[in-house]
């Protein structure tokens, strides 16, 4: 086989890949259980914390988990390609009735969503009005010296420049979040565009994912996106307060995103499923949202049922300490104790 | 005459100037992004980058030692799969074809060959990924065995017409069956130019994202087996590139160099070979 | 009669099925059988393709007809599904590439064909064709980071000052957008139009152009005027391939084009490509209308990279077969 011999580059680089495919890689105890999710970009930066956090106390449990979009949690766990999904967009009965057993929600954290801006020159923390976000979004106030803006935020200095309108191009529970507040305070947003995890934009561009906005907004003067408050603070994205139901102005922090559960914490329903946008309250932030996991019931898979409980379990006690770091709230006491009950219906 | 010769002269010029001016954008491109790589690329890579999983989003440090394993297992899966089925179509439609069934096999081809790489995905999703209600790298190496097919059968067919007639006959009249010459001396006076064909179309593969989106999907550990998800060299770039952390850029950047790295040395050995090979036949 | 099937050695006929059987003695016939069963295998992977295509895009066909083609509309949450904003943005941005790549290609391959002393030419020509093996997703990486920021803070505002009056250069400048798409297919079908150009120019017997400059003839003139026609069939060959190539490009194109399914005059604005959407949208889409509008519009992308291959195979073949010297 001499013409074989002759190329001993391409040899080489054929026994590297051969090599990296079989020894080189150290491989999970082989009684390792992999467990795939997938869902929400939202929650991402707490869970990918959890999961590693529960991998170090239990390395035979590899939870690996992809944000690909509340939409895609969504889309995935009905079709039965991932073990459990992650949304911040509850499910429709629509789609719940798709599934083939039942689908159970179990919320995990409270978030925020955030409006972040990047105008040159101005780093200051805007005030906006519900009028004014939906304005925005709908393409109606097209300048960042709008009266709309400048009205509530007299001390700074707004710039004459075209607002770039940064929104998720992927099916997104953040989008579902932002686009109910929307509907809620704007009449004309509710029947021009509705609510979803992937509506039709009336302008500009689109991100994958919370993080594909941040990417954005980021890189483009004048422009303004919505996201998940942490992905605001880890990239040091300047983000402006909302005005509440109440009338005042409120930051996105723990303990507005704490008062806007208050509420809802009282009169949660059974399957978990409720939105707490525009929630009454003095200091209630008025873009917060629970997520959940969504985990399929009956599982055959006897030890990733076992898993799955286990990680619930762990992840309702004091491991909600995790999230605060994280800038996302911690549940309810009420809420929480009702989902340890929950826990049982997983069979 | 003389003022109208003297413009046709500078026209002359003037355009050849131009069309060098062409060639050389042409060639700077492919220096600028080995050089801006290189450069980006170069201060990003460590020893954690090959041997450490990827840490939570929001923290530095960490690797793609699972990308990269994983990118290794879906091409050996891709040989597995598009090269038997390329060479052995190459091979009958070099030495046995009958006539309308090479004209099928060969508009196949065709066909499989303009396949957008979405749409392999597509395929390999609703083919494997829904029925065995994973993403897995069986899925992934699928699709890109499927997208290796075309070219490896242009490539076996065209070096098995070049091998000439007189080898043929040769081992014919010394009483060879005519699967035994195929096997024992067309084949193997073939063979260089096959591999090369067969290391490019490789190369090729590996770098294609598309196809892995919804068949190996992701995964931030270890991939065992065949059936689960896989992270890869490829979605990683993509990934950490629209991503806004900085941390995840300068990753990127290196999962760039070493898969542009891996790629080039593939093409540059694979023609070198061929140019000598080439030329050894001609002269 | 029956078959006569010619068995080795001449043994008596038996029946059908045994005189298959023992023709598969002979070596030969072994390996037929095995190589057209390979065959046969190509065949039916690219049946099963299309048909899958066609199944999963049945609900999505039936609700919208022909009329997905060119309906505007891309509306998740009431269902309404139409294929024009991404035909436009693949077109537009396909067709950007092209404007660009063409005049910059067939240059580059005039040169190298021409001018260029040929251990010269055959080096810049690897070179430029290492540049096809470049992965997709590393273009992207690149445009993200070097390409963008200078469209957005450079060249997209000269373009508005000096030729701002052309609609195409009009409206908010966001770095991403149809142009940057555009100008990252560009670079990327460069290699392919250049390498095939070069090769066709060669091709062309000497005597055109030695018969070009016994005329009295300026080498440009005789490459201008009489070679390249010559290889006109062949070149528009390796612009449709080019073509083709651009339009099921998704990697590099979903990473710059904006993402925004909207039909719009200016290049500057954000847009959409069939190629992107699938790839962004596919894994979440919910409902099963959704995922079978986003399929669809996978066959549709399909068929046109067909045609379009089709017509490229046809022209390149005509260049082979004979010059072409009237139009």
């Amino acid at each position: 086989m001499k013409t074989l011999l002759s190329s001993p580059i391409a040899l080489a680089v054929f026994s590297v890949l051969w090599a990296g495919s079989l020894g080189a890689a150290p491989s999970p105890p082989p009684d390792a259980v992999l467990i795939n999710g997938a869902g929400a970009t939202f929650p991402y930066p707490i869970y990918s914390k959890w999961f590693d956090e529960y991998h170090k106390l239990h390395p035979g449990i590899q939870i690996n988990y992809q944000s690909i979009g509340s939409g895609g949690g969504i889309r995935q766990v009905l079709a039965g390609t991932v073990d459990f999904g992650a949304t911040d967009g509850p499910m429709t009965d629509e789609q719940i009735s798709k599934a083939k057993g039942k689908i159970l929600h179990f919320p995990t954290v409270l978030g925020a969503v955030v409006p972040t801006y990047n105008i040159p020159g101005v780093n200051a923390e805007l005030k906006f009005t519900p009028e004014a976000l939906a304005g925005i979004f709908l393409g109606r106030i097209t300048k960042w010296n709008d009266p709309q803006l400048t009205a509530p935020n007299p001390e700074v200095r707004l710039p004459a420049n075209d607002i770039i309108v940064v929104h998720r191009s992927d099916g997104s529970g953040t989008t579902y979040v932002w686009t109910d507040y929307l509907s809620k305070v704007s009449e004309a947003w509710k029947t021009r565009v509705g609510k979803g995890t992937s509506v039709r934009w009336p302008k500009d561009l689109g991100g994958k994912g919370n993080e594909g906005v941040a990417g954005l907004v980021k890189q483009t003067p004048n422009s303004i996106g919505y996201m998940e408050l942490i992905y605001a603070i880890q990239n040091k994205m300047p983000y402006g307060q909302v005005r509440n139901s109440s009338g005042n102005f409120v930051k996105a922090e723990l303990a507005s995103v704490t008062a806007a559960a208050a509420a809802a914490a009282k009169e949660m329903p059974d399957d978990f499923r409720v939105s707490i946008t525009n929630a009454p309250g003095k200091a209630a932030y008025p873009i917060a949202s629970f997520t959940w996991l969504l985990v399929p019931s009956p599982i055959q898979d006897g030890a990733k049922r076992k898993m799955i409980v286990g990680f619930l379990h762990w992840m309702l006690t004091d491991r909600q300490k995790y999230a605060e770091p994280l800038a996302y709230a911690q549940l309810p006491k009420e809420v929480v104790s009702k989902e340890m009950n929950a826990i049982s219906e997983i069979k | 005459m003389n003022g109208r010769s003297l413009w046709r002269k500078c026209v002359n010029g003037v355009m050849f100037g131009l069309t060098g001016l062409c060639t050389l954008v042409a060639v700077s491109v492919l220096f600028f992004i080995l050089g801006y790589l290189v450069w980006n690329g170069g201060r990003a890579i460590n020893w954690d980058f090959f041997t450490k999983l990827p840490k939570p989003v929001g923290e530095t440090g960490g690797g793609m030692a699972n990308a990269i394993v994983g990118s290794a297992k879906l091409l050996l899966l891709a040989a597995l799969t598009g090269v038997p089925i390329g060479f052995m179509g190459g091979v009958y439609l070099a030495e046995f074809g009958g006539k309308t069934f090479s004209f099928l096999v060969r508009y196949a081809t065709d066909l499989l060959n303009g396949v957008p790489s979405i749409v392999m995905g597509i395929f390999a999703y609703t083919l494997v990924v829904l029925p065995m209600k994973h993403f897995s790298t069986l899925a992934g190496g699928l699709a890109l065995g499927v997208m290796m097919i075309p070219i490896a059968v242009r490539s076996t067919e065209e070096f098995l017409r070049t091998v000439p007639l007189s080898l043929r006959e040769g081992a014919l009249a010394l009483g060879a069956s005519k699967w035994k010459a195929i096997v024992t001396v067309v084949v193997p006076a073939a063979l260089r130019g096959i591999l090369t064909g067969i290391i490019l179309d490789l190369a090729r593969v590996a770098g294609e994202t598309a196809p892995l989106l919804f068949t190996a999907f992701n995964n931030r550990f270890w991939s065992p087996g065949w059936d689960q998800p896989t992270a890869s060299l490829p979605v990683m770039i993509f990934t950490y590139a629209i991503a806004p952390y900085e941390d995840w850029h300068r990753q990127a950047w290196a999962a760039g160099l070493v898969l542009l790295g891996l790629v080039l040395l593939a093409n540059i050995t694979a023609r070198v070979v061929l140019s000598r090979k080439l030329s050894s036949v001609a002269g | 009669m029956a078959s006569t099937t010619t068995l080795v050695g001449g043994a008596p006929r038996p029946g059908r099925a045994r005189a298959f059987l023992l023709r598969l003695r002979s070596g030969d016939e072994i390996a037929h059988l095995i190589t057209l069963i390979f065959a046969s295998a190509i065949i039916l992977i690219t049946v099963l393709l299309v048909f899958e295509l066609y199944r999963n895009s049945a609900l999505s066909r039936e609700k919208f007809g022909w009329q997905f083609l060119f309906t505007r509309t891309w509306d998740p949450v009431f269902e309404e599904f139409g294929a024009l904003p991404f035909i436009f943005g693949t077109v537009v941005t396909s067709a950007v590439g092209l404007l660009l790549a063409v005049p910059l290609g067939v240059g580059a391959a005039i040169f190298l064909a021409e001018l260029a002393p040929l251990r010269v030419s055959d080096a810049l020509t690897f070179v430029i064709e290492l540049l096809a093996a470049v992965p997709s997703v590393i273009y992207g990486l690149l445009a993200i980071f070097t390409l963008v920021p200078l469209l957005r803070n450079t060249v997209q505002p000269f373009l508005k000052q000096t030729l701002g009056f052309l609609p195409f250069f009009q409206g908010p400048i966001y770095g991403v957008g149809l142009l940057a798409a555009g100008v990252v297919l560009a670079i990327m079908i460069v290699p392919f139009i250049i390498s095939i150009s070069r090769e066709v120019l060669l091709a062309v017997p000497v005597e055109q152009r030695e018969a070009a400059l016994a005329l009295g003839a300026t080498r440009w003139e005789s490459t201008w005027k009489v070679v390249v026609p010559y290889a006109r069939a062949g070149i528009l060959g390796s612009i449709f391939l080019a073509m083709a190539r651009a339009l099921g490009e998704t990697m590099a194109v979903t990473m710059v084009i904006g993402n925004d399914p909207r039909i719009s005059s200016s290049l500057f604005a954000p847009g959409y490509s069939i190629a992107a959407v699938i790839a962004n949208e596919f894994t979440e889409a919910t409902g099963d209308l959704y995922v079978h509008a986003l399929i669809e519009l996978g066959l549709v992308l399909f068929i046109l990279t067909i045609i379009l291959n089709g017509l490229a195979r046809l022209l390149i073949l005509a260049t082979q077969r004979k010059g072409t010297a009237h139009p």
